[in-house]
């Protein structure tokens, strides 16, 4: 920490996701100095997790990629991860931040070579694949993390696997002396780029997330069809690890709820049409997929995407919200209750798999931002006047695709330009 | 215009249909809880957590269809309104905070106001002998509520139909649920004279609201 630098002049990016990341790369490509704090232990944010794109069906790691290169060639970014502020006092062009620096445990001399990762016998749930595979103690976040520098589970500290870790690594990468540290840093300006989390699908009662395994959600989904996932992007059931064929998506699963979020998070409609494409696309004629929605929201040119997916005969849309889950006695499969509005129609349909679109809420909730700010109803940031030079980008802000997430946060990089380039005159 | 849009239009007045009428408006002005109808999205999750869905003519949420459609007389003579028992797993699901359960009542209150009522839908019957039952004495005497139902219909079917809940009847009484006693002695609240002025006041107040709503 001691070896960064920051000042007035310095663009604060928090979140190193695809928003903070583009606004970053945006605002060091265009002079200013930047520093990109991320509190896990690699760049990527959700998008790592996303095994395709809407509506081009291509895979977040061309993007990603770019990216990467661009960090590579960019002099005025420095990114520091497993780095979380904390607190921001101050005002616009005089900000300081506090920021919490956990230990990775292993040094910049890491290579990446896996050597720890196989000589510790932990594992634990994988927090990239939402836990529904294990990785060990000693691991790479997944394979396109950024930096490419491994770390250890704080859990396995004080056990013998902490002393295997590092006796395997070859370059002496491995520091177990390593502790967590409190650094202050100024800035001018911040992009608070804290993206979303999922909706917690187990407070839909009804829906039965949580108590039935094959009832998963819309981020677990993109695990299981993702080639570099836990099942290999075979659809398999959590329960007993069978194929999926009769794949339910359940829309609206927490959005424009006033028991759950008020508000529609935008993109669980086109990211449920692009699953259902996925199922179609991976298993062809065997695919058996319905679609349960309240109304369709995609806008402009995803017009086209939905109306080709609405075209495919192995893809049912019913119109309906679920009322309930049961399970068959039988095959223990989960079955979907409810009244179809399009028809009138009531209905009980047994699926393989049910997935649940849940809705986007802000990453950090409102009673935890490191500052005091003016928010929308749901915690998140609002761009209000009251804010300073604290400005929120992509999914901090509001729910946004990846798209306009890079669009918002390009947006959010020319306001703190703004700030900096006055405060840059002020003093020059 | 295009044929097809002809062709269209002429079918919907062949078939006798307005749907440009004002039944919507008048349910906002007239019905209790009226002006929730078009917060409606016709989602159907009312009509998919009703316990007793399947049994509806016309489930919650195509009465709330029906009404923005006109269909006046099939709303108010319907007897599914009627069908509600107030359990209100509608009214905790809607994701749009309608009280479905209570529109339902101020139609059928609705309904009777204006004598289009069906005659004798179950809970209707159920809900008068209700209230002549408790504002008696200020609580439901159990006993007399059920044998005034079993014998609603007469002396033989009474009979009949008390056979037919015997066991039901005799466990309530074997689990201390209801009194053998209550049905000649009863109880009571301590000043049923309060009580009716209180209903009498709550009266007078309902009526002058219908009578407003009636302008």
């Amino acid at each position: 920490m001691s070896d960064v630098v920051a000042t007035t002049r310095t663009i604060l990016v928090v979140g190193g996701g695809i928003s903070g990341t583009t606004a970053a790369l945006e605002a060091a490509e265009a002079g200013a100095d930047v520093l990109l704090l991320e509190k896990d232990a690699s760049l990527g944010g959700r998008v790592s997790q996303l095994s395709r794109h809407y509506p081009t069906l291509g895979p977040p790691a061309c993007g990603l990629e770019i990216d990467l290169r661009r960090l590579g060639a960019s002099r005025r970014l420095r990114v520091l991860t497993l780095a979380e502020v904390v607190r921001i006092d101050g005002q616009p062009g005089d900000y300081t931040a506090t920021v919490r620096l956990r230990p990775r445990y292993v040094n910049e001399r890491c290579t990446a070579c896996g050597d720890c990762a196989r000589a510790v016998e932990a594992e634990f749930p994988d927090e990239h694949d939402c836990g529904l595979g294990t990785r060990r103690g000693a691991y790479l976040p997944f394979p396109m993390a950024y930096p490419q520098r491994y770390v250890l589970d704080p859990r396995i500290l004080g056990t013998p696997d902490a002393e295997r870790a590092k006796a395997a690594c070859k370059v002496g990468a491995v520091d177990l002396e390593m502790g967590e540290r409190e650094a202050r840093v100024k800035a001018g300006a911040v992009i608070w780029a804290t993206g979303w989390r999922p909706y917690d699908a187990a407070k839909i009662e009804p829906y039965g997330y949580g108590r039935v395994p094959d009832v998963v959600s819309s981020l677990e989904f993109e695990r299981l069809a993702d080639p570099l996932g836990p099942t290999g992007g075979r659809l398999l059931r959590p329960s007993d690890g069978r194929e999926a064929h009769r794949v339910a998506f359940v829309l609206c699963a927490g959005s424009c709820d006033k028991n759950h979020l008020r508000h529609c998070s935008r993109v669980c409609c086109a990211a449920a049409l692009k699953q259902a494409a996925c199922v179609t696309g991976r298993l062809g004629d065997e695919a058996d997929v319905t679609l349960y929605y309240v109304d369709i929201r995609v806008t402009d040119f995803l017009e086209d995407f939905y109306r080709k997916v609405r075209s495919d005969p192995r893809v049912k849309f019913v119109r309906s919200k679920v009322a309930q889950m049961t399970r068959d006695v039988a095959s223990a499969s989960p079955v979907l209750h409810g009244v179809a509005t399009d028809g009138g129609q009531r209905y009980a349909h047994a699926h393989d798999l049910v997935v649940l679109a849940v809705g986007m809420e802000p990453g950090v909730p409102e009673d935890a931002l490191p500052s005091r700010l003016v928010t929308h109803a749901g915690g998140f940031v609002a761009p209000d006047p009251a804010n300073g030079a604290i400005f929120a980008a992509g999914c901090a802000a509001e729910p946004l695709d990846v798209g306009r997430s890079i669009q918002h946060a390009t947006a959010a990089a020319l306001r703190a330009l703004q700030v900096v380039r006055r405060v840059g005159g002020a003093e020059g | 215009m295009g044929e097809a849009g002809k062709v269209m239009i002429e079918a919907v007045e062949d078939r006798g249909e307005d749907y440009s009428g004002d039944f919507l408006a008048e349910v906002e002005a007239r019905v209790e809880e009226g002006e929730w109808v078009t917060m409606c999205t016709q989602c159907g999750v009312c009509s998919g957590s009703c316990p007793l869905g399947p049994d509806w003519e016309h489930p919650p949420h195509r009465i709330f269809q029906l009404i923005r459609a006109n269909r006046r007389d099939e709303v108010l003579g319907s007897p599914s309104v009627w069908m509600c028992t107030s359990c209100h797993a509608c009214v905790v699901r809607c994701p749009r905070g309608v009280p479905v359960a209570h529109v339902m009542h101020g139609l059928a209150h609705y309904a009777v106001r204006r004598g289009l009522a069906p005659a004798d839908p179950p809970t209707r019957r159920l809900a008068e002998r209700f209230w002549e039952n408790v504002v008696r004495t200020g609580r439901v005497n159990e006993p007399r509520l059920a044998l005034s139902l079993l014998f609603a219909n007469g002396l033989a079917e009474g009979v009949r139909r008390t056979l037919r809940s015997r066991d039901a009847g005799l466990g309530l009484l074997k689990a201390g649920r209801m009194s053998r006693l209550a049905a000649v002695a009863g109880d009571g609240v301590k000043d049923p004279a309060e009580l009716r002025a209180i209903l009498e006041k709550a009266r007078a107040i309902e009526l002058a609201k219908a009578a407003a709503l009636e302008d």
